[in-house]
């Protein structure tokens, strides 16, 4: 059939102006009436017809690209079964969503914690049966010494180099720290076979330098150092670690028959939402490093500081076990 | 090279698709961006250097998370703001759109910019580019993870109709009943490519164009043959141009 495109425009073109108008508005953020809805309905089904109609014409391109993009409109305000949320409540999410979030995959949370645990473990063996290794599983120059004369450099006196730099040197662990937990989040992407490498040389690190120190019997300044910070710190790096195995898992679907892109578009939230939450407890964790971890004996007790981080670990665990269950039995 | 193409199938049957951006301006896109981003960045460093009078520990501690919520924060709240795009997607008419067609989310905005990290590795972007240029949509990992695809932005206009079609004089309409054969005879492919062809005739060379216009010219009077007072001093381009009118102006009248 050959249409009279003129006559097809003509008649035609109030419509496609009135959905173009009517999308602009939704697209705004206006929230539709119903009326709204079933009127842009109805001038979608049209608007969809006349682009069947036009489709016969390739000569016609302007035309067809007009109503492609106008139907490719409507239909993503159309077919959208997503809820869209009024307004992002940072509260709210902090104290509900994000904690449901992460018991929903507290499985993926018990993987990256047991991987951590695996590497802490090699990292620990691996010192216990070559000293020499030390070069190699913690090349950072404030690990690579001798523990004895780290303490005793850090007891003699609060760091000189942090003197009227604890902001600057605060704000550099927050952002170093949060892009460590992106991209550990981000590996994930390779089936979660990055992360998983990732964390377990995380862990290397630790269980290295927790042995270490412990050998030397230092362990009270080990707790006292890494208490305040880490109980926070490694806790959200594991929580990145969770967002990855989540988006790995999505990606690999086992036991889950749905196409991929529809296991993707459900991880999303979930994955996002790990990834904030980590970031909000790096934040915390950059601000105690910075001034709290950094100050020694006789400045602040190692008893206080181990103590301070006890009651920050049994918090976190509180506000990750319970917090927003209210809603969630709703 | 026909370039690619993001194609929907509504559940009423009806297809549309968009124009998939290449590697290329998706590259020159970034570095606009860039751009961007280190003009911001030099920026926040002239004002925070105003507040180093007053404590500079505070003012570089305030310069490093800006530094950081820009380098961030850029592509997530300009892509949620401006609906996929930021400015130097604007700059070269891409979009991020989700992969379904459908309402692009903020989790979707924030998962492809936080997979950048590994989209950069090692260097220049060289995974995320060896990635758009092997998946089918033109995918980088972030837009894998995240369910999105660039396409290039139809910013078309109201159509109207081609002046091709709003001609003074055709001698053919003296006969309508020739008109209506050949209305009746021609497929809708046959007239499509004529009307591309004359409104295409201006990019052609004047031999290719005057050899296509005798082809086409040829083949429609071997469909309706009209008598030779109509065809007079008509070229092959005037011809066809008058049968693409016939055909596409049912309310012509001789």
């Amino acid at each position: 059939m050959i249409i009279d495109l003129e006559r097809f425009f003509v008649s035609n073109r109030p419509t496609w102006q009135e959905m173009e108008k009517l999308l602009d508005r939704i697209e705004c953020g206006d929230r539709p009436t119903y009326t709204d809805a079933r009127r842009l309905h109805y001038l979608y089904e049209r608007t969809s017809a006349d682009l069947a109609r036009l489709s016969t014409f390739a000569a016609e391109s302007d035309a067809g690209a007009y109503l492609s993009a106008l139907v490719g409109r409507a239909y993503a305000e159309i077919y959208e079964t997503r809820r869209r949320k009024a307004r992002f409540s940072p509260v709210p999410w902090f104290f509900g969503e994000f904690p449901r979030t992460f018991r929903r995959h507290v499985g993926a949370f018990g993987l990256a914690v047991a991987i951590t645990i695996g590497g802490c473990g090699f990292g620990s063996f691996a010192l216990a049966i070559d000293t020499d290794a030390k070069h190699v599983l913690m090349p950072f120059p404030g690990l690579e010494g001798d523990p004895g004369e780290r303490v005793h450099k850090e007891e003699a006196g609060p760091n000189q180099k942090l003197r009227g730099h604890r902001s600057t040197f605060s704000a550099e662990l927050m952002t170093h720290n949060i892009r460590v937990a992106f991209f550990t989040l981000a590996l994930g992407v390779t089936w979660g076979v990055g992360s998983v490498l990732m964390l377990f040389y995380n862990g290397v690190i630790l269980g290295a330098v927790a042995f270490d120190y412990a050998r030397a019997g230092y362990t009270m300044f080990l707790l006292g150092w890494l208490m305040p910070h880490g109980v926070i710190e490694i806790p959200a790096i594991l929580v990145a670690g969770q967002a990855s195995f989540v988006l790995a898992g999505a990606l690999l679907g086992r036991g889950d028959r749905r196409p991929r892109r529809e296991r993707l578009r459900n991880a999303t939230s979930s994955i996002v939402t790990l990834a904030g939450g980590a970031a909000v407890m790096l934040v915390w964790a950059g601000i105690v490093e910075s001034f709290i971890s950094q100050y020694h004996r006789p400045v602040l007790p190692y008893e206080a500081k181990i103590a301070f981080g006890f009651v920050e670990l049994v918090l976190l665990t509180a506000f990750l076990a319970y917090s927003g269950r209210k809603d969630e039995a709703q | 090279m026909t370039s690619r193409r993001l194609t929907m199938r509504t559940p009423e049957g009806i297809v549309f698709s968009w124009p998939l951006a290449g590697p290329v301006s998706r590259m020159l896109a970034l570095l606009i961006d860039m751009a961007c981003i280190g003009t911001a960045l030099l920026l926040v460093q002239r004002v925070i250097s105003i507040f180093q009078v007053v404590s500079a520990d505070w003012a570089t501690g305030i310069a490093v998370i800006l530094y950081f919520a820009l380098q961030i924060g850029y592509g997530i709240a300009f892509e949620w703001l401006w609906r996929g795009q930021t400015i130097g997607k604007r700059v070269l008419g891409i979009r991020v759109i989700d992969g379904e067609g459908l309402r692009l989310t903020p989790g979707q905005v924030v998962l492809r910019n936080v997979l950048r990290a590994v989209d950069s590795m090692p260097a220049f972007y060289a995974v995320g580019g060896i990635a758009c240029t092997v998946t089918r949509h033109t995918q980088r990992l972030g837009d894998l993870a995240a369910n999105t695809v660039v396409v290039r932005h139809q910013q078309a206009a109201t159509p109207e109709l081609s002046e091709t079609l709003r001609l003074r004089y055709n001698s053919l309409r003296q006969w309508p009943h020739l008109c209506a054969r050949l209305r009746q005879r021609s497929t809708p492919e046959e007239a499509g490519a004529a009307l591309d062809a004359i409104l295409r005739r201006e990019e052609l060379d004047a031999q290719p164009r005057l050899e296509l216009f005798d082809h086409l010219a040829r083949h429609f009077q071997n469909k309706v043959e009209f008598p030779a007072e109509a065809l007079d001093g008509l070229s092959g381009e005037q011809y066809v141009r008058d049968v693409v009118q016939v055909l596409f102006e049912a309310s012509a009248k001789g």
